[in-house]
């Protein structure tokens, strides 16, 4: 034990060891008796926060409001865990089909100790008593604007329906604050979605605007869907997809400028922009 | 887990040495004078002086012509071996790669020129080896004599046929189930020297290896990875001696570099990059915070046969974000050492970044120079800097960016770059540039001394500082403050660039499509190779960093290019994803 640091911890973290111990003797599967051993105690909450920054905040953002990549944690409801015990499992497992990796695994920093993981649990349930009021729009004319005069779903789906062009929004009410989601409509330019870094990269994701213009001077303009130094793959406006190879191109261009219209007040209101929030925050609380 | 064995593989089976198995130590030298050999000098007398007929004797010389025959070739096993004047003379023998960075120097250089700027772009993949394993594959390979040894993720150490890619022998040592190693289940390479091949393990084990079989010849705990300790570094052969740094600096470890006994495993010396009491530099830390001070050793060194010294850089001390308690320089964290190769003794250090906030390991390997008379070393830092030292007194002579930076805007009386008050992590997060991936990291440089040219894959990205207060508790994680990348800074680039290792001025520069972990290789061929994020390995004309050819290897790459030749023709050899590619001409 280094003196000065933590003596405090160090009885939680002696107690925590017993009461895991305790469990191992009964022989009791970690994911049928996982109870968070901290539940409530504001020091490990404290201890919580901390780890969150080093182990969360990356993608669900300081103060877990969520960021660019990962979802608002301090939404009392959540998509894939309904306590804590299955919090657990996330955080060890992940969540397979998404960006959450496996504790430890995604090959930077040391991953988190069932300790440490306990106390971030605490925190984040410390953190839902403070969450920001849910949007207080129309979820049922959102709806209307989305399909309709909001020509969202020429470029995204929701629920199968809609188009191809920019991200699917099925899941995004249950992942992105109401705050980004309006700034996401206000301003589509200023983040664009975030591709995450390696090495849990496999697509970058980030819908950047690219303009290509082929030997024989037809310009296609879309998404990129990926790229590497050689080689572009993009959707057009059509929703084509075009395989191309850089060097046999007359021209190349990225542009962090998205293609998403940027709606102004005069466009859609504030409280047209609230009640498609609303509709998009409906499908994510499902 | 172990993957699956294929049926091609079962007659290697055997081979397939378990971690478990009893070292066995003292064992004798295959190549030296062994019972078999014994016998069969007898086996030629007693022939010789029994042949009482002509028909006997005739038959008996041509018996003894082939048993001589058969002894002189195991003889000459010995001119097999690695010996430490072979390492040294490496030049000579441009057909294989001998250390971890092609030669002493650091230089990362092959000298053939069959593979050139002319022909490039008709290279062709002439092999993979599927390792089985998963996670990051950061290994460069050796080749000696036609056979290319190398090691994998969780502790795999394997031995090819570098013609064609076939396995001679596989070893895996058992990880534990109770260890956690920062940043992946990593392994950089191995030594060989004699006829062993040499590697640490996760588990803080230095291992040696029979290089004809893998069978575990001895096998040495060097400290216990329960605390944080671990071994990535691909060692260094150097003489007799088997050099090794530890890695570990997440979890407060004190840092150290070991020497070993090359045949007996026994060890030599250890130099603790972290001062006790009463040692000089001690009072560079505060209060008791130099017992978990951090400071590994996790990239190979350089050899200077001439002053008998290694330079070895060390990495960042502990807590790795925050220096509220190591109040002072926390030496020799983040520094350049020169060690007495025989005795460990330091002979001086230079400190790159002083009382580390931002987790700027200096373990890049120092490329020795030699310019204009000048006996120099070329060290492409994780902060940012390009520093440039004189390599016989450890005077820094230059320290100029070589990428995107932030936190220094003045230099100390030694011409090093000091932090600006700006720089420190804060509680809301503060941006600092480089973040803290650094500008580079552990890729190995190169150095072409046809071009003079320093190589080096870089990376634009600033990250967000935040404390966050951390205990030292053994074995956790011990950072002291979280990182992640700035949205400002968003989208990060990543380069290959050029630089003029005499003035540190940018030459020429390749931008990737994204930042990518691969290191470099210079060829005497005009070419310098390297690869993506995005799984391509790429072929560069030295000059202009014009990519010539590339290929798409469907993984990225986290390893350093090799050359080697077997049968008068070239390869360029890499890891990425989970195989070993190896490239050649059609």
């Amino acid at each position: 034990m280094f003196p000065g640091h933590g003596g405090r911890r160090s009885i939680l973290y002696s107690a925590n060891k017993a009461f895991l111990k305790a469990l191992a003797m009964l022989a009791l599967p970690l994911s049928m008796a996982a109870q968070n051993p901290f539940k409530g105690d504001s020091s490990a909450a404290k201890a919580g926060e901390y780890e969150f920054r080093i182990n969360c905040a990356l993608c669900h953002g300081l103060g877990a409001h969520g960021g660019g990549r990962g979802p608002d944690l301090t939404r009392a409801q959540k998509k894939h865990t309904h306590n804590d015990a299955e919090m657990f499992q996330v955080i060890s497992n992940g969540i397979p089909g998404t960006a959450m990796p496996a504790n430890g695994t995604n090959g930077q920093g040391v991953g988190m100790t069932e300790t440490e993981i306990w106390q971030i649990i605490t925190y984040i349930r410390s953190q839902e008593a403070k969450a920001a009021a849910t949007s207080s729009g129309d979820a049922a004319h959102g709806r209307e604007l989305f399909f309709g005069d909001g020509n969202c779903s020429m470029c995204h789906m929701v629920d199968g329906k809609g188009g191809r062009l920019g991200p699917d929004l099925t899941g995004v009410g249950g992942s992105r604050t109401r705050e980004a989601l309006i700034d996401s409509i206000r301003n589509p330019s200023r983040r664009l979605a975030w591709g995450l870094t390696e090495p849990t990269k496999e697509f970058p994701q980030e819908y950047e605007t690219v303009t290509a213009v082929t030997a024989n001077g037809k310009e296609i303009k879309g998404v990129a869907m990926n790229e590497d130094g050689f080689t572009v793959q993009i959707m057009d406006q059509s929703e084509h997809i075009h395989l191309l190879q850089k060097d046999k191109l007359k021209s190349f261009q990225k542009s962090r400028e998205s293609m998403m219209p940027k709606y102004e007040p005069d466009t859609l209101s504030d409280k047209e922009v609230d009640d498609i929030v609303a509709f998009l925050a409906s499908l994510g609380a499902k | 887990m172990k993957r699956p064995i294929s049926s091609s593989e079962l007659r290697f089976a055997q081979r397939w040495k378990s971690g478990a198995s009893v070292p066995r130590r003292g064992e004798k030298n295959i190549a030296g004078f062994s019972p078999r050999q014994t016998l069969g000098l007898k086996a030629i007398r007693i022939q010789a002086t029994s042949a009482a007929l002509k028909g006997r004797l005739f038959h008996g010389i041509v018996k003894a012509i082939a048993i001589l025959g058969f002894v002189l070739s195991r003889l000459d096993l010995s001119s097999a071996q690695v010996t430490f004047e072979r390492i040294l003379n490496s030049s000579k023998e441009p057909h294989n790669w001998l250390t971890y960075s092609g030669d002493y120097s650091g230089k990362r250089f092959s000298a053939l020129d069959q593979i050139n700027a002319a022909n490039a772009k008709t290279l062709v993949a002439k092999w993979v080896y599927q390792t089985g394993a998963t996670g990051k594959f950061e290994t460069t390979p050796l080749v000696v004599d036609g056979i290319l040894y190398a090691t994998a993720p969780d502790n795999r150490a394997f031995a090819l046929d570098a013609r064609s890619g076939r396995p001679i022998w596989l070893y895996q040592r058992q990880v534990p189930s109770d260890i956690r190693p920062c940043c992946g289940r990593v392994n950089r390479g191995m030594a060989i020297l004699g006829d062993k091949v040499i590697f640490g393990t996760l588990d803080a084990h230095v291992i040696a290896l029979d290089a004809k079989t893998g069978a575990v010849r001895w096998d040495v705990e060097a400290a216990d990875y329960r605390i944080g300790h671990s071994f990535t570094v691909a060692p260094l052969a150097v003489k007799n001696l088997i050099i090794i740094g530890v890695s570990g600096g997440e979890y407060g470890i004190r840092g150290f570099i070991d020497a070993y006994d090359a045949d007996s495993g026994q060890r030599k010396w250890r130099f603790y990059t972290v001062p006790g009491p009463g040692e000089p530099g001690h009072d560079t830390w505060g209060g008791e915070s130099w017992k978990v001070g951090g400071a590994p050793a996790w990239n190979t060194g350089t050899y200077d046969p001439a002053t008998n010294q290694i330079f070895w850089p060390t990495g960042n001390p502990a807590p790795s974000n925050r220096g509220a308690g190591r109040v002072g320089d926390n030496l020799y964290s983040n520094s350049l050492l020169a060690l007495n190769v025989e005795t460990g003794k330091l002979n001086w250090y230079l400190q790159l970044t002083k009382h580390d906030e931002h987790d700027w390991d200096a373990t890049q390997v120092p490329i020795l120079i030699d310019k204009d008379g000048k006996k120099l070393i070329a060290q492409a830092d994780r902060n940012g800097y390009f520093y440039v030292i004189d390599r016989t007194n450890g005077k820094l002579i230059s320290a100029t960016p070589y990428g995107k930076t932030t936190w220094s805007d003045s230099k100390d009386a030694d011409g090093r770059p000091v932090a600006n008050k700006n720089a420190s992590p804060t509680l809301e997060g503060h941006t600092v540039c480089p973040g803290a991936l650094g500008s580079t990291n552990f890729m190995p440089p190169t150095y072409d001394p046809q071009t003079g040219l320093f190589y080096v894959t870089s990376r634009d990205q600033c990250d967000i500082f935040s404390t966050a207060p951390q205990p030292y508790e053994p074995g956790h994680a011990f950072y002291g403050s979280a990182y992640f990348p700035s949205e400002e800074a968003e989208p990060y680039l990543g380069f290959l660039k050029a630089i003029d290792p005499v003035t540190g001025e940018i030459k020429q520069k390749f931008q990737h499509t994204s930042p990518t972990w691969s290191g470099t290789l210079s060829t005497a061929g005009g070419l310098v190779f390297s690869g993506d994020a995005e799984g391509n390995f790429i072929a560069f004309d030295a000059s202009s960093l014009k990519p010539l050819w590339h290929f798409q290897m469907g993984g990225a790459v986290y390893a350093g290019p090799m050359g080697y030749s077997v049968d008068g023709k070239e390869y360029v050899a890499i890891a990425a994803g989970n195989a070993i590619y190896a490239f050649g001409l059609p």
